[in-house]
């Protein structure tokens, strides 16, 4: 007999990611169809475009349904901490993600550590059974215990609530389009042109008018990637996790306080970029990236989290005051 | 004959109620025992652990005699208390809240000896034993809430007919908190 995760919000939840999940895949096999499709047309190629197209689109969901966890591990440099024989540092980590599993009835997942002084963290794989939490080794080296508690269980929120699936996804999915858009954009109007001379001696025309066809579709596309990324992690969503990890903890200050603790930190988390922004307990990029306040904004302001928190340490018999 | 047909089915439909329903029971029963089994292991860890602690700190803390024989009686009370297995669920309630309430002082008192918060032994302890209470308390709200449910379902009409015929008992809570029972209301969509 299985324990179900514990939270009131998991159920709804759950049902919405599964379904904001397959979504997404379509939504990219359109799209990749419709660029298969342009290709085919342009070149002669005809419908072969569109099948070579979904088939890339079918392997690639596939691949980040089944891989994208380690991908996203990978290419923030995370070390799995060993759950056997642990380090002595790692010890009091390992207890709290323990504790967070005991409260919401999660299965254990794996622990990674990223070697960076930024304090953040986040959660990642296709579901409870197949989750990874990573923290950094700033997030141990600044909070304390209640905050660090805080902080897993918002992770392991999103974790039981099939957040990490969805996000995943959008990660790798969109993360690769929007790599792809972007090469080609600078590849038509930059590259392309300073090697002019040389790809229309090889190419002809007709490779310079699909460059052009492809730019536009994607320059259409563009704006609908920065939207779906939106989706992935609204402001809701985070706030979400907020609450059901004070329905885990008990202790709304322990969060409220990890939060204020984040955002005033002045390092920046080197190993995050575009794809994997939005899946940090709090947004790593905005330190530097001015323009991520409008379009790439994928969570909520800080204040307004710890707002809410504030809001709820008085159910919980706390003093809201103490947050500072 | 017809007659016959109806007593038969109304005797197979009786049964089958009856077994689906004691199922049922003994299903909620063995959740309920197993995460019963869940914090005893728990609280046998807890109990494991006093002992290292007081030796840890006991050189130091020559003039805390009286909280540290405190804390050895309050865990002797605890592990009798814990023996009783399910069935003592509120007495052993009882005797861990003491027990977190002398630990509690003890480690207030550590506070004051640097060299003892400077000892990696007993940071070490220490933090096994927060973490070791920490799940215990977890524990206990998954517990309470399992046996919420059993107990509900063996004094609510129909089961209620089949509990009684197969002697189902009710289950003691594990100490019940008022703050476990907050569930955290918030407007998000406003």
């Amino acid at each position: 007999m299985s324990v179900q995760p514990v939270p009131s919000t998991f159920f709804r939840e759950i049902a919405r990611n599964r379904r904001n999940s397959w979504i997404l895949v379509l939504v990219v096999a359109v799209v990749l169809g419709a660029l298969g499709g342009a290709i085919g047309g342009a070149t002669g190629f005809g419908w072969g475009g569109v099948t070579v197209a979904l088939v890339i689109a079918f392997f690639m969901s596939i691949g980040s349904y089944y891989a994208g966890d380690r991908l996203v591990l990978l290419s923030s440099g995370a070390k799995e901490v060993p759950q056997q024989e642990t380090p002595d540092q790692y010890r009091q980590l390992l207890n709290v993600v323990t504790e967070m599993t005991i409260a919401s009835g999660l299965p254990m997942p794996r622990v990674y550590l990223i070697n960076d002084s930024a304090p953040n963290a986040f959660a990642t794989g296709r579901d409870p059974k197949h989750a990874s939490v990573a923290v950094t080794s700033g997030l141990l080296e600044k909070m304390d215990r209640e905050e660090l508690q805080g902080v897993l269980a918002h992770e392991l929120s999103h974790v039981g609530n099939f957040d990490i699936r969805f996000a995943l996804l959008v990660g790798v999915l969109v993360g690769s389009i929007a790599l792809l858009s972007d090469w080609f954009l600078r590849f038509t109007f930059w590259g392309g042109g300073r090697r002019d001379g040389g790809d229309r001696d090889r190419g002809g025309g007709g490779a310079a008018a699909i460059l052009f066809i492809i730019a536009l579709l994607l320059a259409v596309i563009a704006p609908l990637i920065g939207r779906l990324v939106q989706l992935a992690v609204s402001r809701s969503r985070e706030e979400l996790a907020d609450v059901s990890a004070v329905e885990l903890t008990r202790n709304p200050l322990g969060l409220a306080r990890a939060l204020r603790a984040i955002s005033d930190d002045p390092e920046v988390l080197e190993v995050a970029n575009r794809a994997t922004q939005h899946l940090y307990f709090v947004n790593p990029i905005k330190s530097f990236e001015n323009r991520a306040k409008s379009m790439w904004d994928t969570h909520p302001p800080i204040a307004e989290r710890i707002a809410v928190l504030r809001g709820l340490a008085g159910q919980f018999g706390q003093d809201p005051a103490a947050i500072g | 004959m017809a007659p016959i047909w109806i007593v038969l089915i109304v005797l197979i439909v009786v049964v089958a109620f009856v077994v689906f329903i004691y199922n049922g029971l003994v299903q909620r029963r063995n959740i309920v025992d197993e995460a019963w089994n869940q914090i005893s292991v728990q609280l046998k860890r807890r109990h494991d652990l006093i002992p290292n602690l007081v030796n840890a700190v006991k050189g130091y803390m020559d003039f805390e005699q009286e909280t540290l024989t405190k804390v050895i009686e309050a865990r002797g009370a605890a592990v009798s208390a814990a023996q009783a297995g399910p069935a003592g669920a509120a007495a052993s309630a009882q005797a861990e809240n003491f027990l977190t309430g002398a630990l509690r002082q003890l480690f207030a008192l550590v506070e004051n000896y640097p060299t003892l918060k400077a000892n990696e032994n007993v940071l070490k302890l220490q933090e096994e034993v927060t973490t070791t209470e920490n799940q215990i308390g977890f524990s206990r709200q998954h517990y309470n809430s399992v046996v919420r449910d059993f107990n509900t379902s063996i004094q609510t009409f129909p089961s209620v007919l089949i509990a009684g015929m197969f002697s189902f008992r009710a289950r003691d809570y594990f100490q019940i908190e008022e703050a476990d029972a907050v569930v955290p209301t918030v407007n998000l969509r406003s």
